[in-house]
Order: structure tokens, then sequence, then C-alpha cells
């Protein structure tokens, strides 16, 4: 089997062909001596089966950005049989600087023009077979999104592979020891072979950045844009994750229940309560992640996430992030699993950890209907809309003390210099295969993570043998009347501690654990409540589910998408320090005040 | 926005200036590259080379980065990085 490395700048359209050459057959792997998942798929080329890699999108091989770092140390420890550099072919006169860069690397090369409709609509045109000759490479134009030129590229690159030796690594610090001659080299390759208008004439995206970047229209328009993908997202996830839980209830009770009634009933309660639910708690994330990708990507794809980071940067800056992790942050307050997926975006790791952290302190639908079962059941009707404001206020608060006090220890490394591609209507397939693409990956990565973690506080609440689910004699009830000296100054006491357990696994579980913690449902849950706390105390109780330790789906998250324990242990404890002072201050400040 | 840019206009063409400075509508032909290597690469691969045109097309509110243009690329950059850029022959872009 052959390897072909695809290798391209940003904006190029490079996995966009990835995917067109690959479909959804894709997988995603590890690499020795690379710290990121590279996509790779096995494609036939002519006569040959290559494993094509998709490499991460660079701007030089000497560069010093994490992705450049991944495809330098790819590109020293995998040996690949030639590599395919692609190039926007509206921009050929500055990313050529890529293709030869690639050439002295010594590795065969095919240079890929891709966007070549694009380009034509700009007016440049580009003589294809003179610039051949000047790089001493085939060069195949085509347009990954509409797969114009694509045969006739695989063509060219099996006659590549036909003529190319043995499979070798580069060495890229040597092969590009002399820049200077390069520059010259671009200089005579782009007057010879590549006419570009004089000046070009306005493009739609002209007039449509003329509103969109308006500079006092452009935030505003922001925020609506926002709020419609939010909305769309979440009208049409939540649904489909109501529905989902529904089938797995409506099994749960009419297939597994009648089938384990003979069972013993601690192995029924370890099967039905401990492996379903966990099989139904992943399961629950499916439709969310499905539907907020496929908006992702067609934000992404279609040029305005990048505007979005033009927009909010003047914001976002004095946090230590940028406006790609705003667009993050807002979807967090929908779910957080998806917007912490979704910060792969950002290509810089350290802003990405950073972002990782503060996207857990936003209020998500799940904590969103604790929060209104808990004030409606203590607060006035006309005081609980202003609890839930509050609520909402506190968790912006607390995302920006967060990324203040953390914006020094990771600090981006990466200039904040990028592209603002044309505007490009998104491609269905693009959008369908960013949608199960992501979910693979959820599936595959943190599925074990919480299966454990859902078995483990059925363990907790259920055991030792004998005691009542939840009640004091379990160990939940031991670690929830150990932690009394901790919780009590804040107003929460040992049942509560237990119902605080159970939110670890999600945080919509708690009213469910009232329930069973108190033995009773709905308005007399609600009446018992109100009489056992205060409000004081209920509003402690609620500024601290808000913030401690983020959901089990949400820690398995941010470990898959980390790669770090370390960061994964600083992003459960923060959250829980935090929580604790901030209810500590609220709820003793509260009774000093006299009430 | 605008003091800024009649100044310019009326400075004399050999004065170097960094594109943070340009209010938009203004171009001007990039004389140099200054900063830490990692910027200057970055802005090399994005088409800053000395001799090229660059066109300021708009500023972010709220001292925001810049939008500019450089032959068919346009990109984003913030006031700091756009300071190690320094441009000649500045003028008001013809309409």
């Amino acid at each position: 089997m052959k390897r072909v490395a695809l290798l391209g700048m940003p904006n190029t359209g490079k996995s966009t062909l990835f995917n067109r050459l690959t479909g959804s057959h894709a997988r995603v792997g590890n690499w020795p001596g690379v710290t990121v998942d590279l996509s790779t798929a096995r494609v036939l080329v002519g006569a040959h089966m290559v494993e094509l890699v998709d490499l991460p999108g660079l701007y030089d091989l000497h560069g010093f950005s994490d992705d450049e770092l991944v495809v330098r140390h790819f590109l020293e420890a995998a040996p690949v049989d030639a590599v395919a550099v692609i190039l926007n072919s509206s921009q050929v006169d500055r990313q050529l600087a890529l293709a030869l860069q690639v050439k002295a690397l010594g590795l065969p090369t095919l240079v890929i023009l891709n966007m070549a409709d694009e380009a034509r609509r700009f007016g440049i045109e580009i003589d294809t077979a003179r610039l051949e000759k000047g790089l001493g490479a085939p060069v195949a134009p085509i347009s990954a999104r509409f797969g114009t030129g694509v045969p006739d590229a695989l063509a060219k690159l099996a006659r590549v592979l036909d003529e190319a030796g043995p499979a070798r690594q580069a060495s890229v610090r040597e092969a590009l020891a002399e820049d200077h001659r390069r520059e010259e080299q671009i200089e005579s390759l782009v007057r010879q072979s590549v006419v570009v208008p004089e000046r070009l004439s306005e493009q739609a995206s002209d007039r449509i950045d003329r509103v969109v970047l308006h500079p006092w229209l452009g935030l505003p328009l922001f925020f609506l844009a926002m709020l419609a993908v939010f909305q769309a997202v979440f009208w049409l996830g939540s649904p489909l994750q109501d529905g989902v839980e529904a089938v797995f209830d409506f099994l749960k009770s009419h297939a597994l229940e009648p089938a384990f009634a003979a069972f013993p009933p601690l192995l029924r309660g370890f099967l039905l309560d401990g492996i379903w639910a966990g099989l139904g708690t992943v399961a629950a994330f499916v439709p969310l992640i499905v539907v907020f990708f496929f908006f992702l990507a067609a934000v992404e794809d279609s040029g305005y996430l990048s505007r979005a980071a033009f927009l909010t940067d003047a914001l976002m800056s004095r946090l230590g992030l940028d406006g790609r992790a705003f667009v993050m942050l807002l979807m967090g307050f929908g779910c957080n699993v998806p917007a912490i997926m979704g910060t792969r975006v950002m290509r810089d790791r350290p802003m990405r950890l950073l972002s990782m952290l503060t996207i857990p302190m936003s209020l998500c639908s799940a904590r969103l209907q604790v929060f209104v079962f808990l004030a409606a059941a203590v607060f006035a009707p006309s005081r609980a809309p202003w609890v839930l404001f509050g609520l909402y206020v506190a968790s912006f608060a607390a995302v920006i003390v967060t990324a203040l006090l953390f914006r020094r220890r990771f600090e981006s490394r990466e200039p904040f210099v990028i592209e603002l591609p044309p505007y490009r209507m998104p491609t269905l397939r693009q959008v369908w295969l960013r949608g199960w693409g992501e979910v693979k990956h959820f599936l595959r990565r943190a599925t074990r993570f919480i299966f454990v973690g859902v078995i483990a506080v059925w363990i907790l609440t259920h055991f030792p043998a004998g005691a009542a689910p939840a009640g004091p004699d379990t160990w939940a009830g031991w670690i929830g009347h150990a932690l009394q000296p901790v919780l009590g100054p804040l107003g929460i006491d040992e049942k509560l501690a237990v119902a605080l357990i159970f939110g670890f696994v999600a945080k919509e579980i708690v009213i469910g654990a009232f329930a069973v913690i108190y033995g009773l449902e709905g308005d007399a849950l609600a009446a018992n409540l109100a009489q056992s706390m205060d409000w004081v105390a209920a509003t402690s109780f609620m500024i601290f589910t808000l913030i401690y330790t983020p959901c089990l789906s949400t820690v398995a998250t941010l470990r898959t998408e980390s790669k770090s324990l370390s960061f994964t242990a600083l992003a459960v404890a923060w959250p829980l320090a935090l929580a604790w002072a901030a209810s500590f201050a609220f709820y003793q400040g509260m009774r000093a005040l006299g009430y | 926005m605008m003091q800024i840019g009649m100044t310019l206009k009326s400075a004399p063409m050999t004065t170097r200036t960094p594109l943070s400075h340009l209010a938009p509508g203004q171009q001007g032909v990039i004389a140099a590259v200054d900063g830490p290597e990692g910027l200057r690469q970055r802005l090399a691969a994005l088409g800053f080379r000395a001799g090229r045109a660059v066109v300021v097309l708009r500023r972010a509110s709220l001292r925001g980065p810049l939008h500019v243009r450089l032959g068919t690329t346009d990109v984003a950059l913030r006031q700091a990085e756009a300071g190690g850029v320094s441009l000649r022959a500045v003028e008001p872009q013809a309409a």
C-alpha cells in the first residue's frame, strides 16, 4: 500500500477534497510523534491502493504554529510515497511558496489547483502547462466542491506513484535551508504562467461584507445570527433528544423490565439503572451533536466564522480569547459537549484549552431545567424569572473570571492574522459528512468514560446492598455526610449533597434524584423542597449547581479533546473551587445581612 | 480616523508609515515587515512582502482588528501586528 500526504494552506478546500475522495470512510488515527488526530482513508488511485492522510492546514513548512509542527513531525517520522499539495487558484501568487517548499523536500509531488472556478470568476488565468514545466511537477486544476477535474487529478497522482521510488521520510530542516532563491523563483513562475487582472471587479463578498462587517451594524447582526443558529440547533435538537430518551424509556419499561423481572433486584438494577442508563446518556447526545455540527459546518464553510472572529476580537482579546471562542461559548449555553468539540476550529492549543476551560461555566439547557424547577418551587412567580436572569449573569461572570485568571497560563502563541475567505455556499454533502463524522468521533472516544461514570454513580447510590436507594445508608449518603463540614456553610445539607453526586452524571438528573431522595414527585416534591430550604439556601444550591464540576459527558469530552489528564483534572477542580467560593460568599453574605 | 487620513495624505512620499495608522480606503506599498519570526513568516505566507500593495478596507469598532486586502487575499489582523508592517507611497485609494 502507498501512502500519500495531502497538504495545503488553511482555506484551500483541502478537507473538502479529502471528503470528496474518501466519502464517510475516513477514520481518525494516532501517529507516532504527532499529538493530534489525523484523518486517513484508503482510496484506489489507478492501480495503487493508497492510504491518504489529511494533514492540518499550514502556511509554512518552517512555521512555529502547532499545526505546522504537526506537519513537520509527520513528514519527518512517517515515510510517504508522494505529497499532494493543494493550492487556492485565486491565490497561487503567494501559495506557490508552499508548493516550492514541498518540492524542495525531494518527495514526489502533485500540485492541485483548487477553486479553479472561483479563480476564473476573479479573472485569473493560469497556464497549467507552463506552470508544470516551471515547477517540475504535474499540476491539476480542480473544483473540490463540485468535483470537476478530480478524476484527472487522480490520474495524474497515479502517474506520480507509478514513477515514485520507495516511500521515505523527509528531513524538513535541511531541505529548506536557502529561502532567498525561492522568492525569485515564485516571481518568475507567476510572471510566466499566471495572469492576474490589474484591478479586481467588485465581488458579491464585498457587498455582503459592507453590511455584515459594518462598524455599527456588524455586532448586532452577529448576535442576531448567533441567536438564530442557537434557536435552530436546540429547537431541532431538543425534540430529537427527547425522542431518543422516550425510545430508551419505552424499551426499558416494555421490553427490558419484563425480561429481567426474574433477576435478583440488585442485578436488575445494575442492568437497567447502570448499563441501560449509561447507554441512554450517551445516545441522548447524538442528535444534538449532529445538528450542532450541521450548523457549525455551514457557518464555517460559508466564511462567516472568521468574520465573527474579526467582529468580536476587540472584546475577546482582553480575555485572552478570540471571536471563535465566543461563538463556541454561546453554543455552550445550549449544550457544553458539542461546544467543546467545536473548539477544534481554533488551531492554537493554549487558546483552545482556555476556551475549553470557560465553556463548562455556561448555563446549559440541562442546568436550566433544574433552575426552572427549583425557582418555581421556592420563589414567587413574579420573582422566579429574575432569579433565572441572575443565574445567567452569574454564568457570564464565571466565564470572565475564569478567562482572566487563566489567560496568562494559556497564553496564545499565534499571532491574530487570519484570512477572511470569500463567502461560499456550504454544500450539503460537506455539512452532512461533518455532522456524522463528529458523532462517530464522540461515540468512539467518550462512550466508555460516560459508561463507567454512570455505573460508578449507580453503585455509590445503591450500595451497600440492602440500603434504601440514595438513602443516608448508601455510600453516597456517607459521602454526603462526610462532606457536611465543607458543604454545610453553603446551606447544602446531606440530602442535597447526594443530589449533587447524581448531578455529576448529567445536571438534569438532579430533579429526578430529588424524587428518589425525598420519595416524592411533582408538586409534592416542590412543596417539600420549599419547606426544607429558604430562598437563600435554594439560591446558594443553584449557584453551586451552576458552576460545580461539569457533567460526566462534558468531562469525557474535555478529556478526549485535550488528550491531557492534568488539564481534565484542572477543568474539574477549578469549577468546584469557584462554585464553593461563590456559594459560600453568597450564603454567608446573605445570612450576615440578616436574611 | 479622518484626521489621521488627512495628515497622511499630505505627508512626503519618502516617510514610512505603519499599516496600523491607515484609515479605511487608504493604501500603500509594503516597505518592510518587522516583528518576531513567527509573525513575519505568517504575514509573508499571506502575501505581506516588500513591494506589494495593501489596502485597508475597514477597521473593527472598539479598536478592533483591521481588514486589509493584498491582491486576491483578504486578511484580518490586530493593530499590534499591523504596526510591524511599514508602508511607503501611502495614498487614499482611487475611487
